[in-house]
């Protein structure tokens, strides 16, 4: 009883001094923004950082956790960031939303409305191609999701209303998405708490999901599918369970990138192009920071966006010699160099299935972490 | 002793691969409670036999009955669903996770909680999650694995690596336990623990068990019947001491131990 109580009233003062650091963190983060220099810079990244953070955690519940190679990844954001432009274009088109102007609350929901549908698209779509392409495994389903990658792309290219060149230049859509979803960088600004929240919310769900029941049979599916099936396992739905829910995370990273840019390009979510916006680099990503960690994931979403910052931005790269500006140019070629370097010294990643928590963080000395991650 | 229900019967049931018939007419009738073995010589048949009863083949022909239900051609996690559990000849466990992990994955078709209870931690996710977690030590604690729970599990010793695989198959909640070779590997000191395991676990489950096994003194110790396939047919069946003295048998395992102990 005594035990039972210790340990609740663990659990409350680490939630207590969660939120505490979350307050902290929120304050430190308005007064930054406050100053006008800072707020130029940060808000950008800060969107860019949310958006990469929800792409590669939730990249890593399929390639981490469940243990299958996807490398369409970017295909469900793209689902997600046009399905989330049209369809705020369309409540703009009707009439009953401006972006500039637009109250708060109203813009709030359209942001959060357009989205979550990007994302349930992006979900459904998943659900419909994972069915068939789950029955493959290993390089068989890599090939595959590559394939769907591609093709997603190519439809959304050659649709009428969306166009080669994106919504901006559009084949039927001229300005198409001048207004729409995409709000200026001043609105960005006002509305920058909504990436962060929305992101935390969701690697929280992750984290919820692969501590579950589902995450030990994610888990076990894969370290041994045929055993996983022998215990009971229904393998199959939960492969497609958890393809869908990264699928529906992808896309809502989508809608974000659609509210924080001004025009969408399909290039953007291909299967690899000369920026970061590819899905190589997501699966980069998801093996540099540790299959099997979401820590390492979101560690690495933002180490290797920060580092492609500083390429892209610095001082120092200008002041290099010419030959080593030219390779900067090409970010992949230093992201396989970091890669190499990091399989080479921890081949499990970063974090390897490592966890952060705060919790075992206060009281490691006296908790025992019987049931958790294994010793 | 007549009045039991018969747990598991096949019919005719045949396997193939490629050309080579690697079980034929295989016919058994289990008895609620009964310890049955099935051996033969290397390559006889006998995996293959598990296999088709937990769905990882599916049947080249004949029937298959779990308490009279047919269960033929169904996909392996409904079959453990209707109360078939198996450890497998050569270890599968997941290496990655806990000791204690391994046991609450087959608690995963019972858990009745859902992506919300998950998301928002309610106390039934909490109540359901620490039900789990007593179940799982209880199983641990039959094969005296209870203090190696947050072990990984491929750093355990070969002959704890079997008893976990034999907790993580109790904890499906079967009635029908199949164990494939559960002493490969073990030493004799490991192989009677093991038959004392054996013995506690139809004490406490009351289950019934069929299993494969190599080690002639431990089958002729234990099973209260056995069958005998060579090369996928049914060569005999009976009483061990009836099969101890059956010249086929003896004939098939000719150099073998079953000579020794007949
Ligand atoms: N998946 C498969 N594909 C093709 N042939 C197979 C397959 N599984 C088993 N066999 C063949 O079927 C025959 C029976 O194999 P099985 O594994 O059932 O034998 P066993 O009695 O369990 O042998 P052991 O004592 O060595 O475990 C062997 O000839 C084997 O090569
Ligand atoms: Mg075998």
């Amino acid at each position: 009883m005594t035990d039972l109580r210790k340990k609740s009233l663990r659990g409350v003062i680490t939630n207590v001094i969660m939120v505490a650091l979350l307050i902290i963190v929120i304050y430190i983060l308005s007064v930054s923004l406050s100053d006008n220099n800072y707020r130029l810079k940060l808000v950008p990244i800060i969107w860019h950082l949310c958006i990469f953070i929800l792409l590669g955690t939730s990249l890593n519940l399929t390639m981490g956790f469940l243990g299958q190679l996807t490398l369409g990844h970017m295909g469900f954001m793209g689902i997600g960031a046009y399905t989330a432009a049209l369809s705020s274009l369309a409540l703009e088109r009707a009439g009953l939303f401006i972006a500039k102007t637009a109250p708060p609350l109203q813009l709030i929901g359209v942001m959060l409305g357009c989205s979550l549908l990007g994302a349930i698209v992006a979900g459904i779509i998943s659900l419909l191609m994972g069915i068939p392409a789950l029955r493959m495994r290993g390089d068989y389903l890599a090939i595959v999701t590559l394939g769907f990658g591609l093709i997603i792309e190519n439809v959304i290219a050659n649709l009428p209303f969306a166009g080669g060149n994106g919504l901006a230049e559009g084949t039927a859509s001229a300005n198409l998405y001048q207004n729409g979803l995409g709000i200026n960088s001043r609105l960005q600004a006002q509305y920058v708490y909504f990436p962060i929240l929305l992101t935390i919310i969701c690697v929280a769900f992750m984290f919820m999901y692969t501590t579950s029941k589902y995450g030990r049979a994610i888990k076990a599916i894969r370290e041994d599918e045929i055993a996983a099936n022998a215990s009971g396992i229904n393998a199959t739905y939960y492969k497609i369970l958890t393809f869908t829910i990264s699928a529906f995370f992808a896309g809502l990273a989508g809608g974000l990138y659609a509210i924080s840019t001004s025009s969408l390009t399909t290039g953007t979510f291909t299967f690899a192009n000369s920026s970061i916006w590819n899905s190589t680099f997501i699966v980069v990503m998801v093996v540099l920071g540790g299959m099997g960690s979401l820590t390492g994931s979101i560690i690495a979403a933002i180490g290797m966006y920060m580092l492609n910052y500083e390429i892209k931005n610095g001082a120092w790269v200008a002041a290099m010699p010419q030959f080593l500006q030219s390779i900067f140019a090409f970010p992949m070629l230093i992201y396989a160099f970091v890669l190499t370097i990091v399989i080479m010294f921890k081949p499990f990643g970063l974090m390897g299935t490592y966890e952060f928590s705060l919790r075992r963080l206060l009281f490691r000395k006296s908790e025992r972490a019987i049931g958790g991650e294994a010793k | 002793m007549s009045e039991r229900a018969i747990v598991l019967k096949t019919e005719k049931l045949g396997m193939m691969f490629g050309g080579l018939k690697a079980v034929n007419d295989f016919n058994i009738e289990i008895l609620e409670g009964e310890l049955v073995g099935l051996i033969g010589p290397n390559g006889s048949g006998k995996t293959t036999v598990f296999n088709m009863l937990t769905g990882l083949h599916i049947p080249f022909e004949g029937e298959i009955y779990l308490m009279g239900k047919r269960i033929t051609g169904m996909k392996t996690h409904k079959i453990i669903e209707q109360g078939i559990a198996r450890t497998f000849q050569n270890i599968r466990l997941f290496g990655e996770m806990s000791v204690l992990e391994n046991v609450k994955t087959s608690f995963t078709k019972d858990v009745k909680y859902n992506l919300f209870d998950t998301m928002f931690r309610t106390p039934k996710y909490f109540q359901i999650e620490k039900d789990i977690e007593d179940k799982a030590m209880d199983c641990l604690r039959i094969v005296h694995l209870d203090d190696k729970a947050a072990f990984q599990a491929k750093s355990l010793p070969y002959g704890q690596q079997r008893k976990l695989e034999i907790a993580r198959a109790l904890a499906t909640d079967m009635k029908l336990l199949l164990l494939d070779e559960p002493a490969a590997g073990m030493n004799p000191t490991e192989t009677s623990e093991l038959i004392a395991c054996i013995y506690d676990i139809r004490k406490k489950f009351n289950i019934t068990i069929f299993l494969i096994e190599h080690d002639m003194s431990l089958v002729m110790k234990i099973c209260e019947r056995i069958q005998v396939i060579n090369f996928g047919n049914t060569i005999a069946h009976g009483f061990p001491n009836e099969i101890a003295h059956n010249p086929d048998v003896i004939e098939a395992y000719l150099g073998e131990e079953a000579v020794e102990n007949a």
